[in-house]
């Protein structure tokens, strides 16, 4: 037993308020916890912020020797390549959706939100700091991934500057629709131990269907028609816009590249995620 | 100084369907009162404790914690209030001094973090990840986060269920201290002994009923405390309870086998009244 130093008498009977900022000085302490834990926790280290890179290592070693996927006008579009963008898309998606849905369903489960409740935390304070672990956890990802496949296994990047502004936009509006789904997904599991058994088989599943694992063109029509309803795919398809030769276009439904759907499933998604998961956010289970 | 109660409840009742968990429960708890809600596992101490919380809606009746109906709880209130949950998630991933470090930037006049830290006894850990603390030790982080933010009223549900003797006496000197610096503390505890160390007055619940509300030396009224005379001879066993114990022992005829003369402390008085109340008690929800 430690000894017990007594509590000093409080002197402060006139107390203080919350001052002005509170939301943001306690979003900003947030990051720095959420960023604490993320980077001890080990399984999250592994599934989450590693295993995009690790699946892209594998895949570029196991299909690098095949032939080109496509070669036209002295431009060609290898195995390793094309996985790259699919790759990028994967880790913002389970950094979002998959890691944060888990992390919110077993910290509303386990009680550490209903303490939280208790506390004059703000709730957009709350998810400020998810936001701020996903931004920074998410482009450390990013730039681990570029910086294997080129360094590694020699693949070039895009030069103009257009296609470094698509991958941006795509990649900060990933973020933000991700993150929001990922707080929608959070409310469906009703026990920690159920938190990863619920998120990671549809997590799974969506990739499947959205071209990450398998090559998009490769799906059948229906199922592409359902993999476009959901905004993964189009995550996937702005990505190999980003960072494949323009000829690549070839392998792409329609052979052709579309921006604005892009743009348009991300808002869409992004809106009804935001809508949804206030709707249904609580800091507690109700009893 | 205002005279008005800290914590008012006012037949407050909660029903899950047609169970009633908690029926009809009213008290008063003054400032700087230290309450105890006393009774047996699933008597309805916790669900009343998160109703005054603000984290259950009373089916009927009022609340009323520092003036406001925790039901409009805001984050002044909320600042004002210190919680200690019966079970809460761990972070376990952080230190001790981390996670109290988060709690009291969140909280507008907080305590120093390291004198709240050696309050508790968790001055030589912490340094310490909570995960790797002792169950008891992570008990005291838990009320150490209840504490940091030098609120004006306590909630401790059961907060030294699992430590062992020499803990729960430091454990007590600790709540003595926080009341001491004139904070209203509402404990709920299944230990009497608990109750009558901390506590000025006690309440005592089963069934979801309160059956019993005084200070905890005359709880459960003169009557209760009557002496009671028991012993036993050749016609069996007898208990006279009596105000003049000695004339009931000279007056007995023959020399009984076994003698004693109690006064009824608060356990016994708490065992009738549980033993009467226990015959048509509702069950209690899951938490």
């Amino acid at each position: 037993m430690t000894a017990i130093t007594p509590l000093a008498r409080a002197v402060a009977p006139v107390r203080p308020g919350l001052r002005p900022g509170h939301t943001l000085r306690c979003a900003a302490d947030r990051v720095r916890i959420e960023l604490l834990q993320y980077f001890r926790r080990s399984d999250a280290l592994v599934f989450t912020f590693l295993f995009p890179v690790l699946l892209f290592a594998i895949f570029a070693s196991a299909f690098g020797s095949l032939p080109a996927m496509l070669e036209l006008d002295g431009q060609r579009v290898t195995q390793a390549q094309y996985y790259l963008p699919a790759m990028l898309a994967a880790g913002v998606f389970l950094s979002g959706v998959q890691n944060l849905g888990i992390e919110i369903a077993v910290e509303r489960n386990d009680g550490t939100l209903q303490r939280l409740a208790a506390t004059p935390l703000p709730v957009l304070s709350y998810f400020l700091g998810k936001l701020g672990q996903l931004l920074v956890t998410s482009l450390a990802q990013a730039a681990l991934l570029l910086a294997v496949a080129v360094g590694v296994f020699g693949i070039e990047l895009p030069t103009e500057p257009e296609r470094w502004l698509a991958l941006a936009w795509v990649f900060f509006g990933a973020l933000v629709c991700f993150a929001v789904l990922g707080v929608a997904v959070a409310q469906i599991p009703r026990t920690v131990s159920s938190a990863s058994a619920v998120v990671i088989p549809l997590a799974l599943i969506l990739q499947f269907i959205s071209g990450i694992y398998l090559a998009f063109p490769m799906l059948p029509e229906w199922l592409q028609t359902i993999a476009n309803l959901f905004p993964l795919a189009w995550v996937g398809h702005g990505m190999r816009f980003a960072l494949l030769p323009e000829i690549a276009h070839h392998l792409e439904v329609g052979e052709a590249w579309n921006l604005q759907g892009v743009a348009t499933a991300l808002g869409i998604w992004a809106v009804v995620g935001t809508v949804v998961a206030a709707l249904t956010f609580r800091w507690i289970k109700r009893g | 100084m205002s005279t008005a109660p800290a914590v008012v409840a006012d037949g407050l009742t909660k029903r899950y369907g047609a169970r009633t968990v908690v029926d009809d429960v009213s008290f008063r708890i003054e400032p700087g009162e230290t309450f105890a809600l006393l009774g047996p596992n699933g008597a309805g101490k916790s669900t009343t404790v998160e109703m005054l919380e603000g984290f259950r809606t009373p089916t009927s009746g009022a609340a009323s914690v520092l003036g406001v109906d925790p039901r409009h709880a805001d984050r002044a209130w909320r600042s004002r209030i210190g919680v200690v949950l019966q079970s809460t998630g761990h972070a376990d991933a952080l230190t001790v001094r981390e996670i109290l470090t988060h709690f009291a930037r969140v909280f507008p006049a907080a305590r120093d973090v390291d004198e709240t830290i050696a309050a508790v006894g968790l001055a030589e850990h912490t340094k310490r990840r909570v995960a790797k603390l002792s169950g008891g030790q992570q008990r005291r982080v838990d009320v150490a986060l209840g504490i940091i933010g030098r609120p004006e009223v306590l909630f401790l549900d059961e907060p030294t269920t699992g430590f062992d003797p020499q803990a729960r006496r430091a454990f007590w000197q600790l709540i003595r201290d926080v009341a001491a610096d004139g904070t209203t503390i509402l404990l709920t505890t299944h230990y009497l002994d608990e109750a009558e160390q901390l506590a000025d007055r006690a309440g005592i619940i089963a069934g979801g009923r309160l059956l019993a509300i005084d200070r905890t030396d005359r709880i459960g009224g003169a009557e209760a405390r009557t002496p009671i005379v028991r012993w036993s001879d050749a016609s069996g066993h007898h208990e006279v309870r009596t105000h003049e114990p000695a004339s009931v022992v000279r007056q007995l005829r023959s020399e009984p086998t076994d003698l004693e003369i109690v006064r009824p402390s608060l356990e016994d008085v708490y065992l009738s009244l549980i033993g009467d109340a226990s015959d048509d008690q509702p069950e209690e929800a899951a938490a």
